[in-house]
């Protein structure tokens, strides 16, 4: 054993450390497209004063390490480009504090969403966070890092617009609060009215910080919650269908999905309405509001309400949900990746056009998924293609047709979200120099040494 | 390897490490290891990489496999349509590591074991029918059901008292049963989930021309394990009989009071085992037999029936311990959240649970508080 590990060993302790083939063969890798690299050590540390030394071990022998939560972008976000450590958050999976008055929850940087959902529905029913369609086991600190997206999403924005606090570990190895909690015992906002310094690390996907405990804003969960969908053909318009839904401002959650099989899903769009409510009349009255908000579609004969079969209900109530997860088999193979641009609405047309084009062009499973972000003021549009792991020529289609999204998506004024490498080399040579000039700024004076997930935003 | 061309197929979503409410990580190992090899998803990116040559059976190779309870948390809980299949991969595996003839020592010692001695404990298969001395019951020879005790029941001192208990209260509600005695063998259950494929099928024939040369229709099985095997296993060897779980026969006995309790003010929580609870459906039984003790109070775990955390004993770990001890093992875990109830007594109903929890309370020194009784000693103990 070498000296870095037998350091690594006294960290974390013997049990939580590896060197082994079997974790350098699965921590080297996702469950998307990446080509796979492996890292030289996998820990999973308990505290964070573990994480604290790791990273002055790794800053003081020039070591690169890269945090891990779940690892399912499903874009290589933490796959060890140049080896190093992988930091398997998930031990440190604390609740650490729910202010009920002050709906907001502290929690560590490896907690699951599945955990923080089950411990609130147990203890504070009347509350919530807003959780993704990933898997139960992805973590808070990584969506929030992400920017992903939830269920209050449309009403509240992304995720990491919901946080009101961080503790994140720097690359010398010291902690720093981020926001209210920097002053004060109470953590309730990510910075104003003060500078907000959250921008340093979220996006940055470890390449300037490590999330070790982090504080979410939670919203109030209602008794009930319904779902209405209504369909149509005409791609083109959704965006005004979606601007009249968030004119009511009367809709929990707002996805649209187009796909092509089953049958009965062929050559339509359902915009997707989550409903919540206290009472019955409470529900009701939104649904009201909602029929109205789509009166003139209806008249016009461009779309109407689906009734949605009660089979069909649980699957679309639940949350996460977990048929996300199923449209990987759908090709009986495993694999699913999906890239999910930030765009304007009003580009909603071009990109189901777009996904249809390229699952045709390449003979790939396809879906395309729109959540409104806000009062319509974005969407991430998913171009969701599912492929066989055991199946390189299929694997290969959907990498090219994923790349023709990414070009798309750049060309239509989106953003990528989650950016793989390249994506994100294909962003900076997009961006305004000076923009460029400020990341660069950044990067270099808080990871001087390049040991923070090299490999992410670096800047040329 | 059987199973090769599904392999291929986990998303390692990670659904399967969960209970159906997210309220925990309910896999046993990786509960314990943490790592993510350990998981059910791990297993399976791992099983392929080794087909594909691109891992070696090593030590640690063989401690991921060999460590799996077996406890099927991750066929309940995996989201695909092949979950049924995870337990069985994981099996075949084993299976092609011991054809390999690279498995972990206690693993090969234990297969060692049965193969020369027909028990894992090294005892003469004259000690077998010792569990009943002091009750009169008879050798099977025509009665209507065979009491199968297994290994455990018929060797382990703890696992012993609880074989006597149920074969008592069988005897009080006036079934015809009899037992094996000396002539019991091992019945291949964790043979069969180390991956001893040959030996299994030897084991299995044998017994099922034992049966069939005493004609036996019915049996009665002490441990979840031998329940499994008979129920699910034999059949496809030609051995069909009726198999039930004794809380199976004891729950309508008892409901119709051919067994009277008296009250027994007792506040009680009951760990579902994984062979007769997530492997075979049998949730109700026992939670019937103990809702029928006048004063018994039954309060759940958090984490029950379906998600019920394993207490880290299948898969052969029991007599292989390579899921292993510690603050974090899964029978410590089971005894804290058994704690959390209020409870006084642990309720199970496998002689491999009791023991392993037995020795949970031990460590986790809470005798004075906790204590684990069999749903039979319970019942015992409440006889009027």
């Amino acid at each position: 054993m070498n000296d870095i590990a037998q350091s690594l060993t006294k960290i974390v302790g013997e049990a939580y450390f590896s060197d082994q083939p079997e974790e350098a063969y699965f921590y080297a890798r996702d469950p998307g497209l990446m080509p796979p690299h492996k890292p030289d050590y996998v820990v999973v540390p308990k505290r964070v004063e573990e994480i604290q030394e790791i990273v002055r071990l790794a800053s003081r022998e020039k070591i690169p390490i890269v945090p891990m939560g779940a690892g399912l972008a499903l874009t290589g976000l933490v796959i060890p480009l140049k080896g190093g450590i992988v930091i398997d958050m998930k031990r440190m999976n604390g609740i650490i504090e729910v202010n009920e008055g002050g709906r907001y929850v502290i929690v560590e940087g490896g907690t699951s969403q599945g955990l923080l959902k089950a411990y609130l529905e147990k203890n504070y029913p009347r509350l919530r966070h807003s959780i993704p369609d990933s898997p139960a086991t992805a973590t808070i600190a990584a969506n929030v890092m992400i920017h992903g997206q939830g269920r209050l999403t449309q009403q509240y924005g992304f995720n990491s617009d919901m946080i009101s606090g961080l503790e994140v570990v720097l690359a010398s190895g010291e902690t720093c609060r981020i926001g209210s909690c920097a002053i004060s015992p109470d953590w309730f906002s990510k910075g104003a009215p003060m500078p907000d310094l959250t921008g340093l690390f979220l996006g940055w996907f470890g390449a300037t910080g490590i999330i070790t405990k982090v504080a979410v804003k939670l919203y109030p969960r209602k008794k009930l919650r319904d779902v209405e969908i209504f369909i149509t053909d005409r791609e083109d318009l959704i965006p005004a269908m979606v601007y009249e839904l968030t004119h009511t401002e009367m809709v929990e959650d707002i996805n649209v999905f187009a796909q092509p099989k089953p049958m009965i899903f062929k050559d339509n769009h359902h915009i997707t309405m989550f409903l919540t409510g206290d009472t019955d009349e409470e529900i009701e009255f939104k649904r009201k509001m909602i029929w109205h908000a789509l009166d003139g579609f209806i008249k016009s004969k461009d779309g109407g309400f689906m009734g949605v079969p009660p089979v069909m209900k649980p699957t679309l109530l639940e949350t996460p949900q977990r048929s996300v997860s199923r449209f990987a088999d759908v090709k009986r193979g495993g694999g699913f990746e999906y890239s999910g641009p930030i765009i304007m609405v009003d580009k909603y047309a071009a990109c189901i056009h777009k996904v249809i084009e390229l699952g045709e062009k390449y003979d790939l499973g396809y879906s395309g998924m729109a959540r409104i972000i806000g009062r319509s003021h974005a969407m991430m549009y998913g171009f969701a293609f599912t492929f066989n792991r055991a199946d390189p020529d299929m694997m290969d289609r959907t990498r090219k047709a994923l790349h023709e999204v990414s070009e798309f998506a750049l060309e239509a004024g989106g953003i990528f979200w989650k950016a793989t490498v390249d994506e994100q080399k294909m962003a900076m040579a997009k961006m305004d120099p000076n923009t460029l000039g400020l990341m660069k700024m950044i990067k270099e004076n808080m990871d001087p040494n390049g040991i923070m997930n090299p490999g992410n935003w670096e800047v040329d | 390897m059987k199973y090769a061309d599904i392999v291929h197929r986990c998303f390692r979503c990670g659904y399967c490490k969960f209970t159906s409410d997210y309220t925990d990580f309910n896999c046993p190992t990786y509960r314990k290891f943490r790592f993510e090899t350990y998981s059910p998803g791990g297993r399976m990116w791992l099983i392929r990489a080794w087909l594909n040559d691109e891992i070696k059976n090593s030590k640690r190779f063989q401690e991921i496999l060999f460590s799996c309870a077996t406890c099927a948390n991750c066929v309940e809980h995996c989201v695909f349509t092949f979950s049924e299949d995870l337990v069985n991969i994981f099996i075949s595996a084993r299976e092609e590591m011991v054809n390999e003839g690279i498995i972990p020592p206690p693993v090969r010692d234990y297969l060692k074991n049965i193969k020369i001695n027909g028990n894992p404990y090294k005892e003469p298969a004259a000690e077998r029918g010792k569990w009943a001395e002091g009750i009169p019951v008879e050798t099977y020879s025509d009665q209507e059901f065979l009491f199968y005790v297994g290994c455990v029941g018929s060797y382990d001192e703890r696992a012993k008292k609880i074989a006597k208990a149920v074969g008592g209260l069988l005897l009080k509600a006036g079934l015809s049963i009899g037992i094996l005695g000396d002539k019991e063998n091992c019945d291949g259950n964790e043979v069969r989930a180390l991956g001893e494929a040959g030996l299994f099928q030897f084991l299995a024939e044998q017994n099922i021309a034992s049966f069939r040369d005493l004609g036996v229709k019915k049996i009665i099985t002490l441990d979840p394990h031998a329940f499994n095997v008979f129920k699910n296993d034999y059949p496809g060897l030609g051995g069909k009989f009726e198999v039930y779980h004794y809380t199976q026969v004891l729950a309508p006995l008892i409901q119709s009071g051919k067994i009277p309790l008296k009250e027994c003010n007792i506040k009680v929580t009951y760990h579902d085992p994984c062979y007769l609870g997530r492997h075979n459906g049998e949730y109700n039984a026992p939670r019937e037999i103990l809702n029928a003790v006048p004063g018994l109070e039954l309060v759940e775990m958090e984490r029950s029936k379906g998600n019920a955390f394993c207490c880290g004993g299948g898969g052969g770990n029991f007599f292989t311990d390579i899921l292993g001890g510690g603050e974090d093992s899964p029978a410590r875990i089971r005894v804290k959240e058994a704690l959390d109830t209020g409870a006084e007594i642990i309720a199970v109903a496998c002689p491999q649970c009791a023991k392993m929890l037995d020795d949970a309370i031990k460590s986790e020194e809470l005798d004075d508080r906790l204590a684990v009784k069999d749903v039979a000693e319970i019942v015992t103990d409440c006889l009027f």
